[in-house]
């Protein structure tokens, strides 16, 4: 199988599983989740619901990373970003934008360090904007060719405005 | 005007390369439909009904006579022989060949210009007014303004996907001729008591379906500050704007929603994170790009007023003619000697806004000869020389008649704000053309529009408004009745410092009935109207009672058999 997961500039594999909830889940279904061991990532409601026995397990919680959806808050679990290795934010159609602003305050607001990875619908064209934001990860769906993808993280050579992967917009580095 | 130096060339380039490459991906393709809509509507390139359109961004209406010519070049090489000028200050081509766009795209870059963000889901064009540093009236120049949140809105990587268009209107008058209240967001120049720069901020206005008037979101934004600010308000709005419904998805329906108060709350509340970041202006970067918009050089001249201007050539068999044209489309203008001219696009038997390849280069060549190169896009549809030497207005007329650019209208009824209409936009419910064509045909003598005075009438062809309807004291709207087209006339709009929204007198017409009825309603001022009030303020004082009954008077209708009955499409 191809790779279809770029990080950091490189194509590499995939080794986590994502475990998720159907789109109409309730917080029961959320808190009665199976968290099966392994590499897992899970949705942010599970997460929150089966926060204590989950924080109990210490010794796997490098195991466990968190998926976002455009509709979830990142204020709610602002506070826990620090205990993870790796956030999903999901792309369920790509002209949803809402996880740009999510990948932002991650990194600018909640000084999240980890993997920050983009799933769902994404593809080339978006590379160069959601690198922007602060995602260094990036799951391409199955019949996208991530390697002929890789050059548009790098689509253009300057920017205006500043973002997370440079601060400084043009103006403050223009003159210098 | 802002030249771009290397950096800004080079972005301008890469996003050619960009394009050249997902349009060919797409031919041949690796790209579907859907994917690809997006990337080139944030090209301006839209899917018509007979081809695709391509929308060049005139940034805040400013254009060298370079620009012009390179725009006339383009339209002769790459469409059929005639631009579109759009309420938002751009150009509009409306018979383009899809795999060409990459090559003309190359060809505006060479004159540094593009078509990024003229359509999609991300921060448009910005406009303003197309009298920025010239008005008299002016508290500072907005286009430095305008061209620094041009900066920072091309290509903003957490702002391309938003929950619908957003579109920032600046004035830096006291009177508003940049429609600021009907924009996502408007900002308004103003000075504090010390004397320092900053805006007003309103948001949540807007035309289209649900027609709202934006509302106060701060009374002084201190300048340092109108990135970060207005940063926080597009985060607010791309968080938590609707995305259920393309109908419900502009900001005016979230802060509606949520309501002024809360609204300003929570971009309060968001600036604070980035207030003093590294996104706040600078005085250095300010004054940079204030620099490329310092008055041009011009001469000691003596000072007339128009009237001995038009005195002076009264002993021509065209006198009459010319004082025509001082009166209407010559303006007043802050340097003494000069004045500033607008090239009526609205001329009979022409769609408005409409230039042909020989217009555009006759008003360049206008530009070079008497307005130092530079010309302005007006969001009423017409062309403006900014610097004109009054010394000079009786040739510019004579060349700008010549052209057909000389239409003695401005401001009057002819003056139509209309859009393409359902002969070229595949969004529309009905067609606007033939109804400003059969409207102009109707009020063809200048006298008659002379004493009917200033009316602005807007034609729009469907809810989404891009004609202004709702903003005309007569605004027609194209509407969809069972397959027919039918249009439906709002009375009582207004843009600028009163901007109101129209109200809708009643049951919609067809066609053939527009020009009776409105000809009966001008009637009905005529009689009714007090000294030199215009139109507008007469349906103000009177209420649409009056109007409404001329509107649906039956017994003098004399139907133009000129314009068809309703097509089916």
């Amino acid at each position: 199988m191809s790779k279809q997961l770029i990080k950091d500039g490189q194509l590499i594999d995939n080794h986590w599983q994502t475990l998720s909830l159907a789109e109409d889940a309730t917080p029961a279904d959320a808190a009665s989740l199976l968290i099966t061991q392994g590499s897992v990532i899970i949705p942010a409601a599970a997460w929150l619901a089966q926060r204590d026995n989950l924080l109990a397990r210490t010794e796997h919680l490098h195991d466990i990373a968190v998926s976002l959806a455009p509709t979830f808050r990142v204020e709610d679990i602002a506070h826990d970003v620090h205990r993870f290795a790796l956030i999903a934010v999901e792309f369920p159609k790509f002209i949803d934008g809402r996880g740009y602003s999510t990948a932002r305050l991650l990194r600018e607001r909640y000084a999240y360090r980890g993997e920050l990875r983009a799933v769902g619908n994404i593809g080339r064209d978006q590379l160069f904007y959601l690198r922007r934001v602060g995602f260094n990860a990036f799951l391409l769906p199955p019949e996208q060719n991530a390697e002929a993808a890789l050059p548009s993280l790098n689509d253009f050579p300057e920017v205006y405005q500043g973002a997370v992967d440079q601060p400084l917009p043009l103006f403050r580095r223009r003159t210098a | 005007m802002y030249h771009y130096d290397e950096i800004d060339k080079a972005i301008v380039h890469a996003r050619v390369k960009q394009f050249r490459g997902q349009t060919e991906r797409f031919l041949a393709g690796q790209l579907s439909e859907d994917d690809f809509r997006p990337l080139r509507l944030q090209n301006g390139l839209y899917i018509q009904r007979h081809a695709p359109m391509l929308r060049i961004a005139i940034p805040y209406g400013l254009l060298s006579s370079t620009q012009l010519r390179t725009l006339a070049s383009v339209t002769q090489k790459y469409d059929r022989g005639t631009g579109h000028f759009t309420t938002r200050q751009n150009l509009q081509l409306n018979w383009i060949a899809l795999p060409e766009v990459p090559n003309i795209l190359e060809d505006l870059a060479n004159v540094e210009m593009h078509a990024i963000q003229t359509s999609g889901n991300c921060i448009r064009n910005i406009t303003t007014d197309h009298f920025a540093g010239i008005a008299a009236d002016e508290i500072a120049d907005p286009r430095p303004w305008a061209e620094l949140l041009r900066q920072w809105s091309t290509f903003h990587p957490e702002f391309a996907y938003l929950p619908r268009k957003f579109k920032i209107a600046i004035s830096g008058a006291t009177e508003d001729r940049a429609a600021i209240r009907v924009h996502d967001v408007g900002l308004q120049i103003v000075k504090n008591d010390a004397g320092e720069i900053g805006f007003t901020v309103y948001a949540g206005g807007g035309l289209g379906r649900t027609p709202l008037i934006g509302q106060k979101m701060v009374d002084f934004l201190p300048w340092q500050h109108l990135l970060t600010y207005t940063e926080a308000l597009v985060r607010v709005y791309n968080r938590y704007g609707r995305r259920d419904n393309p109908y419900k998805a502009r900001i005016k329906i979230l802060v509606r929603a949520v309501g002024s108060e809360e609204f300003s709350r929570q971009v309060e509340e968001e600036w604070m994170h980035g207030k003093d970041g590294p996104n706040t202006l600078t005085t250095e970067e300010v004054a940079r790009v204030a620099k490329q918009f310092s008055a041009p050089a011009y001469e000691n001249l003596p000072a007339s007023d128009l009237t001995s201007v038009a005195a002076q050539e009264n002993k021509h068999a065209s006198g009459k003619a010319f004082a025509r044209w001082l009166a209407r489309n010559v303006h007043a203008h802050k340097v003494p000697g000069y004045a500033a001219v607008t090239l009526s696009l609205k001329t009979p038997g022409a769609a408005p806004g409409d230039a042909s390849v020989a217009q555009m280069e006759a008003a360049a060549a206008l530009a070079d000869e008497f307005s130092f190169g530079e010309l302005r896009v007006a969001h009423e549809q017409n062309l403006v020389l900014s610097d004109v030497p009054q010394k000079d207005l009786y040739a510019v007329w004579q060349k700008a008649k010549t052209a057909g650019l000389a239409s003695a209208n401005i401001g009057l009824l002819a003056d139509m704000i209309v859009c393409p209409g359902g002969d070229f936009c595949a969004l529309a419910n009905a067609k606007s053309l033939p109804i400003a064509s059969a409207i102009h045909e109707r009020f063809s003598d200048l006298d008659y529009l002379f004493d009917i005075g200033d009316l602005e009438l807007n034609i729009s062809g469907c809810m989404n408004s891009c004609g202004h309807h709702h903003l005309g004291a007569i605004g027609i709207l194209g509407v969809d009745k069972k397959g027919e087209e039918w249009y439906q006339i709002t009375l009582g709009g207004a843009q600028g410092n009163a901007a109101h929204i129209g109200e809708v007198i009643g049951r919609s017409f067809a066609a053939a009935e527009i020009p009776d009825v409105i000809e009966r309603m001008i009637t009905a001022y005529l009689a009714l109207r007090l000294d030199n009030e215009p139109f507008g303020e007469t349906v103000a004082r009177l209420g649409l009672p009056p109007f409404r009954e001329a509107a649906y008077r039956k017994e003098d209708t004399n139907t133009n058999p000129s314009i068809g009955k309703p097509a089916h499409v």
